[in-house]
């Protein structure tokens, strides 16, 4: 278990290093940008991933979130605090090295939050929002949770769409930089930073982000409390009966998948330097639902394949105008002809079902 | 039951549960002592498998006291009594979908391990002993099943007849003190009745008190050292297997009014 785990994340180690020589030598290095940000939506996605597959509780909403951080690191790095620089709360955060001076292009002086610390913010008002929703939500099942967690992620999307703090529906846009690391070795700072020049260093940051997000929802399958989660899912009163806290276990993945969604989107932001009120919408909750169901529910490794694979190919812009199209039209068809993910299918298998109308 | 010096196992007082106009128990009391195997019988629609749900917490009681082992848990939830020691099967078998029999096993050790969300996101070397733990001990447990062969194999993909047991691995690898039986028997051919009934006598040498709620009378008379009998939600009678067999009211409501005059 342990060493199939670790081979496979050595043989995704393998792939990154494989996708950045393939693209070099091709001379199709502009495909790393896609690959990078299909990375990020690939962190949602395994996110969602364990508590929809694993646990069994859906999540029309989670765009909600992956706009939640996404906006806040945002509007933190971006907003001026200079005309409140009197004030008690920003003198403080200023003392305790969380702002950063500047000047815009007028030279007027500016004021913001560094990345670091809108980042934590982000994330960890994501994760609180997750736990306010997720107690009462998360009582509810099956299609009921799924009408919640939409109506959860429609106000998410309208809040960021009137409010002018976070630009209507212009977005926000020139977010800095994300300084992860200053100049260390003399090899330069590490950055998110959508900029040509720092793109080989993003990707291969974004992958490691993945590799480890992975990494750790591979751990937490196979634990203890991985076992609780794939036991609640198929019968909760078992569960509690063996001494589960399902109550408990759903909020506790349900605020994980938030985090992973939260922190995906500070990252994007940062690296596409804006955001806008599309990411919020209920279509891209949808399409992490779907990216899921495509991956086979049940199977981390088919929801990040289908996850990073499909999303990048909407990227490219290879579904064209009818991206949504694509991806409702993928979602019926697993749903009819590979409820268990397209990696479970076999080609002559799935002839035959099509011959038969779907009926599995 | 009379003059019991020690704590039962078990005592229920006065339990009630009403569903709307529905009276699905009245006013059932009786006790289970420690190391004791008790049965509750009666006719369909009598009320056992809600008398079970109470007493596991499944759905809150109307009225009445349940008290196990001195403390009373009505209104505990679920997972909090299980936790205490107390340990179920299902009518209905409930095995978890996607997991072999050894995972559904290991799953029933929740209680008896502590690892938790965070020890098991970082998998945290404190947590590795006891996953093995947990593991070698399901596997022995299979073994006592006779089921160990199948320890790779998707537990829902059973026969029937294993799936029983795996369900009874699952209860036993919580080490409860306390382990309540819904139909054991039911869908079993004589001879799968017979083992149960044996591994029930088996379970209770180990020191685990068992109830039982069960239709075929062959296994109750066997195995119970009392009966308590319901009918229509109240307690009709509770004895030893020897006097219920003799008590005319059981007779009247099991065999009707003809064959019993």
């Amino acid at each position: 278990m342990h060493i199939k785990k670790n081979l496979s994340l050595a043989a995704l180690c393998l792939v990154t290093v494989g996708l950045h020589l393939l693209t070099t030598a091709t001379g199709t290095q502009f495909y790393l940008t896609q690959l990078t940000m299909a990375a990020y939506y690939g962190l949602v996605v395994i996110g969602l991933g364990v508590m929809m597959g694993y646990a069994g509780q859906i999540s029309i909403g989670h765009a909600g979130f992956f706009a939640i951080g996404g906006y806040l690191a945002a509007a933190l790095t971006t907003r001026n605090l200079f005309a409140f620089h009197d004030s008690w709360i920003v003198q403080g955060l200023n003392s305790l090295g969380l702002l950063v001076a500047g000047q815009d292009i007028y030279g007027a002086q500016l004021l913001t939050v560094t990345p670091w610390a809108a980042c934590g913010f982000a994330v960890t008002v994501a994760a609180l929002v997750a736990l306010v929703i997720g107690v009462p939500v998360l009582k509810l099942k099956g299609h009921y949770l799924a009408m919640a967690t939409l109506g959860f992620g429609t106000i998410v999307y309208r809040v960021f769409l009137a409010s002018p703090y976070f630009g209507e529906a212009d977005g926000i846009s020139e977010v800095p930089a994300f300084l992860l690391l200053p100049d260390l070795a003399g090899f330069g700072p590490v950055t998110i930073n959508g900029a040509a020049d720092h793109r080989v260093l993003n990707f291969y940051l974004a992958w490691g982000i993945l590799i480890l997000g992975m990494a750790l929802l591979l751990n937490l399958i196979g634990s203890r409390m991985g076992r609780a989660l794939r036991s609640l899912h198929s019968s909760e009163e078992a569960a509690e009966a063996s001494g589960i806290e399902t109550a408990r276990c759903k909020l506790q993945v349900f605020v994980l998948s938030a985090v992973f969604a939260a922190l995906a989107g500070v990252l994007l932001t940062h690296f596409n330097g804006g955001i806008g009120p599309s990411e919020a919408s209920v279509m891209k909750s949808v399409r992490y639902v779907a990216l899921v169901a495509v991956g086979g529910m049940t199977n981390l490794w088919g929801t990040l394949i289908m996850g990073v694979g499909l999303t990048f190919l909407s990227l490219r812009g290879v579904f064209g105008v009818h991206d949504d199209v694509v991806f409702g039209t993928i979602l019926i068809g697993v749903m009819l002809f590979a409820p268990k993910g397209i990696l479970s299918l076999r080609l002559r298998e799935l002839g035959r079902r099509l011959l038969q109308g779907g009926r599995s | 039951m009379s003059g019991a010096a020690e704590t039962p196992m078990l005592a229920l007082q006065g339990v009630h549960k009403r569903f709307g106009g529905l009276h699905a128990v009245n006013d059932v009391s009786f006790s289970v002592a420690p190391g004791s195997i008790k049965a509750v019988i009666g006719p369909n629609g009598a009320g056992k498998t809600t008398l079970f749900n109470l007493i596991a917490g499944n759905l809150p009681v109307s009225a009445g006291t349940i008290a196990f082992l001195g403390q009373e848990i009505q209104g505990k939830k679920t997972h909090q009594i299980a936790r205490l020691g107390m340990a179920r099967t299902f009518q209905n078998i409930k095995l978890f979908h996607g997991m072999t029999t050894l995972e559904c096993v290991m799953v029933g050790r929740h209680v008896q391990s502590r690892s938790g969300f965070f020890s098991g996101l970082f998998n945290l070397p404190s947590t590795w002993r006891e996953e093995r733990a947990i593991r070698s001990r399901a596997m022995e447990l299979l073994d006592f099943l006779q089921i160990a062969d199948l320890a790779h194999v998707e537990a829902t993909s059973l026969a029937f007849g294993q799936q029983r047991a795996v369900e009874m691995a699952r209860a036993l690898a919580a080490e409860p003190k306390l382990l309540l039986l819904d139909e054991p028997a039911a869908g079993l051919n004589i001879y799968e009745t017979a083992e149960v009934a044996r591994l029930i006598g088996t379970i209770r040498d180990m020191g685990i008190t068992v109830l039982l709620v069960e239709h075929d009378m062959s296994l109750v008379m066997d195995i119970s050292d009392e009966i308590v009998v319901l009918s229509f939600g109240a307690k009709l009678a509770e004895d030893t297997p020897a006097n219920i067999q003799k008590n005319a009211e059981v007779i009247k409501i099991y065999l009707g009014e003809d064959d019993a005059g």
